[in-house]
């Protein structure tokens, strides 16, 4: 039902966001970023973060995007609290 | 100068057999020497498209292993004389050939035909591999759905590890309706995703199948769209700069027409 809505209330067609997520799964696929690959790179960037502040590990995502003509490493990281510096 | 071309996609079912016969046709009734190579092994069509299933007597694996003469093993297509299909087993399987032997093949072929078609199974395994040994040309074909045209990046990417630098683009089965409404990708858009050179965009067209039905292929036919297109690519591949073509859109008026029968298609 919630899905029906959005897809109404979407202006996006189908066209576009099929070119949308072929141009997102090509650059994994071209550049063999293997789900295994995102999960190590998610795992360091956690490890790094975590030294100087409390972050949301569920809610956090980290995704390869197609800008433009780039490719941009995209997260989203929520940031619980400010760890104290020494 | 002749040349070697394989028409591939990765994925089944987009129109790989029926866009080499198309292109086979098109380029014989255009005067030059044409030999199509069926290397579907197993799962061999292209003689079915091109109306020849029943003058088959020997086949690619005859030829390979050594048991008749290439010559022999060509069946001449019934209207154009300078067409001729090697088509291949259907009882063997694909590991029958090797890149090895399309190689040589290709190149006693290069010195009597002008142009050399070979029709590659789908996939990416042994089959693909061997189709494209000896090709100068590579014609992937696509459609307009998220499925054929990751498949067709994949090809490109096998094709560029092999090596084959030269690559073209068709994209079939195209809708013009749902292009217009936005819910199917356009050439502009397939060509943004996968930045190789189109040579033809084919819409979907009854006329494919009605003229597969009847083994012959729709690129002589002026009333069909496909038939058109088909030709279009043909004069691309002569070097020909032909602008790509408006599809023709089905108005109310047309449809009235239908309904009533007073059009022809």
């Amino acid at each position: 039902m919630l899905d029906s809505l959005k897809r109404i209330f979407s202006h996006e067609s189908s066209g576009k966001v099929a070119k949308k997520r072929l141009q997102m799964v090509l650059i994994q696929d071209r550049a063999s970023v293997s789900p295994e690959v995102m999960e190590k790179l998610r795992d360091d960037i956690i490890q790094v973060i975590s030294k100087y502040m409390i972050i949301d590990k569920t809610d956090m995502e980290i995704s390869l995007e197609n800008v433009d003509d780039s490719v941009a490493l995209v997260a989203n990281i929520p940031v619980h609290t400010m760890r104290h510096q020494k | 100068m002749s040349e070697v071309i394989v028409i591939t996609s990765g994925k089944g079912g987009v129109g790989k057999s029926t866009t080499t016969a198309n292109l086979g046709v098109g380029l014989a009734m255009r005067g030059k020497k044409v030999v199509l190579i069926d290397t579907d092994t197993g799962l061999r069509n292209l003689d079915l498209l091109l109306g020849l299933e029943n003058r088959i007597m020997y086949d690619l694996i005859d030829v390979v292993e050594g048991r008749v003469e290439i010559k022999k093993a060509l069946v001449r297509h019934k209207k154009y004389e300078n067409l001729q299909l090697l088509p291949t087993s259907q009882v063997k399987d694909k590991s029958a050939v090797n890149p090895a032997d399309l190689m040589v093949l290709c190149d006693e072929l290069r010195k009597e035909y002008d142009f050399v078609l070979i029709d590659c199974p789908a996939g990416i395994e042994q089959g693909f591999q061997t189709a494209i040994a000896g090709a100068d040309t590579a014609i992937v074909v696509t459609m307009p759905e998220v499925s054929a045209v990751r498949d067709a990046d994949k090809i490109i990417g096998e094709l560029g590890r092999s090596e084959k630098d030269n690559i073209k683009l068709i994209i079939n089965r195209i809708r013009p309706a749902m292009v217009d409404s936005g819910e199917m990708m356009d050439m502009d858009d397939i060509n943004d995703i996968l930045a190789i050179k189109c040579i033809g965009q084919v819409p979907d067209d009854i006329k494919v199948v009605t003229s597969a039905n009847r083994g012959e292929p729709v690129v002589g036919d002026s009333d069909s769209q496909a038939g058109k297109a088909y030709e279009n690519i043909v004069g691309r591949l002569l070097g020909e700069d032909i602008p790509f073509m408006e599809f023709e859109k089905e108005g109310f008026f047309k449809k009235l027409m239908k309904a009533f029968k007073f059009s022809k298609d």
